[in-house]
């Protein structure tokens, strides 16, 4: 098989960018721990409302720079009361779904979180800026889906 | 000129792929006014059956029904007329396929089945949608093994020898897609149709989503990989030179088998029940398929730089105006690739892990399959379709046919580039994707997003305007060419199948050896998928009942 040279330094270029970017994208992940959203845990579509934490939705405070926020998704809206959380400080939110497949997307935010039933997602994020962010559902849900979303405020 | 059973096959293809193209595009233009608030739908009739139907019928049913058209024909013209058989089971599986396609269609039109082209469970429909998608799927494997089996006749025919180009890339398509196939067969048949008719109550989620990706992602291949074949062996015969070069061009198809499959969580990336590692993986194997695709650009470039530096074209980029501008068969291929560029660059963005977080079901995805399928893989059928039909009818393409042939490309062209940029914008600001209005009660962040020069709701309302019109245009040329325009009289009004030469003189034999590559992909299937699919079977949650909420 011939290549032209011209085609060797192209490829060889593309190839080695490749590996550049997947080195970037590789050691950022898992040595600065920018993963995107995901988690192991399940839980019991059915009796999401007795397990914990989703028995008492809402903003907890884990420990002095951490917080932690339980939220539960369904057909169309979220069961959150309170979403006040601070500034600067590590926000751990846990999303489960008890109905179909929805998502946890806060806009201006790296927070896009899919809710799957059956799932826990968790996602850790601190916010810079005070202010009220919205909040919504970015997967397809049904006839409602487009009225989908509530409000967290950064103090 | 083929076969007249054959013709009769493929224009029958095209038939139903144009009729669904006609629909499909008609709902897409309904979406952009039902976001802008200037049309109201009839109480029987909501946003989301439009969507689905949308979807549904031009991602699955123009892509498909076409892609057979086209291989039907470059098969019967490239390794001669069919036997009895393949054309039996050919015509076979165009009924079973259309017979899916108008179950299913049935369903959405009914109200029974507002799921979606991706119907993500527990969202569930009437257990006939699935059987419909189930039917269109297996009536492609018909079609797909008579083609196969036309091959192989061939092969037996002609031992110890390289098949034409044409021939072998419709044989790595056709094996892509029947590996692919295995997982939404695996999901709609084990999964979605016993629990859509009662007899399980619950389902696995995350496992269904997972085997629905795992087909996902390498459909987008199977409508991109036609677009392929007709740049490397339709492209050069337009421009009056050979294939740059038979192997390589061979070597980038079968790289698409192996790294088109293991790769379905990229689109799963910000979901629960797969690990980073997994998750991770898989994005190394997506970023594999860069290496064919810079090698098709190569492959391309070098073609056009050949044949205009034959026609006179001097200098470094001389060779760039001497290319046939004035032939739309040319043209609107170009800007299928022109489109490609961008389209690429997001597919990069998207499948970047972390990156993923940003764009991920925003309007930013919508705007990037319609610069990926909408444009580079569409307008290259429709390239095909201003010569395919004449071809295949015998009818003349004329001059007038040709320019409205011009007219239909740069309005797609325009209507496009509109539409995906605002789309591209309003998705990076956060705007989500599949929703009926987006204003949210008015939430001053969602008002926001549509207060841009491009990213408003009127610059998509425009778009979409566009590119109806054009498609529009594009349903009169094919039904002129179809019915309508004279008859070939001459040799020179004869419409021909451009097919160039490839030389195989320095290709290696064992490109053409299949075991070695479905082996590997194989191989890379159960390394990418194995582990993480036996354990959300294993520690599964309960189940999932199903919703209608629709």
């Amino acid at each position: 098989m011939h290549f032209h040279k011209y085609e060797k330094i192209w490829l060889s270029f593309g190839i080695v960018s490749l590996i550049v970017f997947l080195s970037v994208v590789g050691v950022s992940a898992f040595s600065q721990n920018h993963t995107p959203s995901g988690g192991m845990d399940t839980i019991d579509p059915e009796k999401v409302n007795e397990t914990a934490p989703f028995d008492n939705p809402g903003v907890t405070q884990l420990d002095e720079d951490t917080y932690q926020v339980a939220i539960v998704a369904l057909a169309f809206g979220y069961n959150a009361p309170d979403l006040r959380v601070p500034a600067g400080k590590e926000i751990i939110f846990k999303v489960t779904s008890t109905d179909v497949v929805h998502s946890f997307t806060i806009d201006n935010t790296k927070v896009n979180m899919m809710v799957v039933p059956g799932r826990i997602t968790t996602k850790s994020y601190t916010f810079e800026e005070p202010g009220k962010y919205l909040i919504l559902c970015n997967e397809y849900c049904g006839t409602g889906h487009h009225m989908m979303s509530t409000e967290i405020e950064v103090y | 000129m083929i076969a007249q059973p054959e013709r009769k096959i493929a224009l029958w293809h095209l038939g139903v792929a144009y009729t669904a193209f006609l629909i499909g595009t008609l709902m897409g233009v309904l979406q952009v006014f039902i976001r802008n608030d200037a049309l109201q739908l009839p109480a029987w009739l909501d946003y989301y059956q439009i969507l689905t139907a949308h979807g549904v019928l031009l991602a699955l049913i123009y892509t498909t029904f076409f892609i057979f058209a086209f291989f039907i024909t470059g098969m019967s013209k490239s390794l001669g007329s069919f036997g009895p058989k393949v054309r039996l089971f050919s015509w076979i599986g165009l009924w079973v396929t259309l017979l899916g396609t108008v179950m299913a269609t049935v369903m959405i039109i009914a109200g029974e089945a507002s799921v979606l082209y991706t119907f993500y469970a527990p969202l569930k429909a009437n257990g006939f949608y699935y059987v419909g998608l189930a039917l269109v799927i297996v009536g492609t494997w018909i079609s797909s093994f008579a083609l196969v089996g036309h091959y192989m006749v061939w092969r037996r025919n002609n031992k110890g020898q390289l098949s034409p180009l044409f021939a072998f890339m419709t044989i790595t398509t056709i094996v892509l897609w029947i590996i692919a196939c295995l997982g939404v067969v695996a999901t709609v048949l084990f999964q979605y149709i016993p629990w859509a008719f009662g007899w399980t109550d619950t389902i696995n989620v995350e496992l269904s989503r997972s085997l629905f990706w795992y087909f996902g992602h390498p459909l987008v291949y199977f409508w991109l990989l036609p677009a392929y074949i007709a740049w490397y062996t339709i492209v050069p015969k337009l421009l009056g030179v050979k294939v740059f070069s038979d192997s390589l061009a061979r070597l980038a198809f079968v790289l698409f088998i192996l790294f088109s499959i293991p790769v379905g969580f990229h689109h799963q990336l910000t979901e629960p029940g797969i690990s980073n590692f997994w998750k991770f993986l898989q994005v190394v194997l997506t970023f594999m398929v860069i290496v064919p695709s810079l090698m098709t650009a190569f492959s391309m470039f070098a073609t056009f730089e050949i044949s205009g530096r034959k026609k006179g074209g001097t200098g470094l980029f001389g060779w760039f105006k001497k290319l046939p501008w004035r032939d739309v068969r040319f043209t609107s291929i170009f800007i299928a690739m022109a489109f490609f560029i961008p389209g690429g660059a997001g597919g990069i963005i998207n499948a970047s892990f972390q990156l993923n977080e940003v764009v991920h079901n925003t309007l930013w995805i919508v705007g990037h399959f319609h610069i990926t399928v909408g444009t580079p893989v569409a307008m290259t059928f429709m390239g095909l379709t201003f010569w395919l039909i004449p071809y295949l009818t015998g009818r003349r393409f004329t001059k007038r046919m040709q320019r409205l042939g011009f007219v239909q490309i740069i309005t797609w062209s325009i209507g496009m580039l509109l539409m995906s940029t605002a789309q591209h914008v309003l998705g990076l600001m956060g705007a989500p994707r599949r929703t009926a209005y987006s204003g949210y009660n008015d939430h001053p962040q969602a008002m926001e997003w549509f207060e841009g020069i491009i990213s408003n709701h009127v610059t998509m309302a425009i778009g979409g305007t566009i590119l109806f019109l054009s498609a529009m245009i594009l349903m009169y040329i094919v039904i002129m060419t179809m019915f309508v325009s004279p008859k070939a009289e001459t040799p020179e009004q004869m419409v021909e199948f451009p097919l160039a030469e490839s030389d195989m003189s320095n290709t290696p034999k064992w490109l053409e050896n299949w075991w070695i590559w479905i082996g590997i992909a194989a191989a890379l299937i159960v390394i990418a998928y194995a582990i993480p699919l036996t354990e959300m079977i294993q520690h599964a949650p309960p189940g999932s009942k199903g919703f209608i909420t629709w």
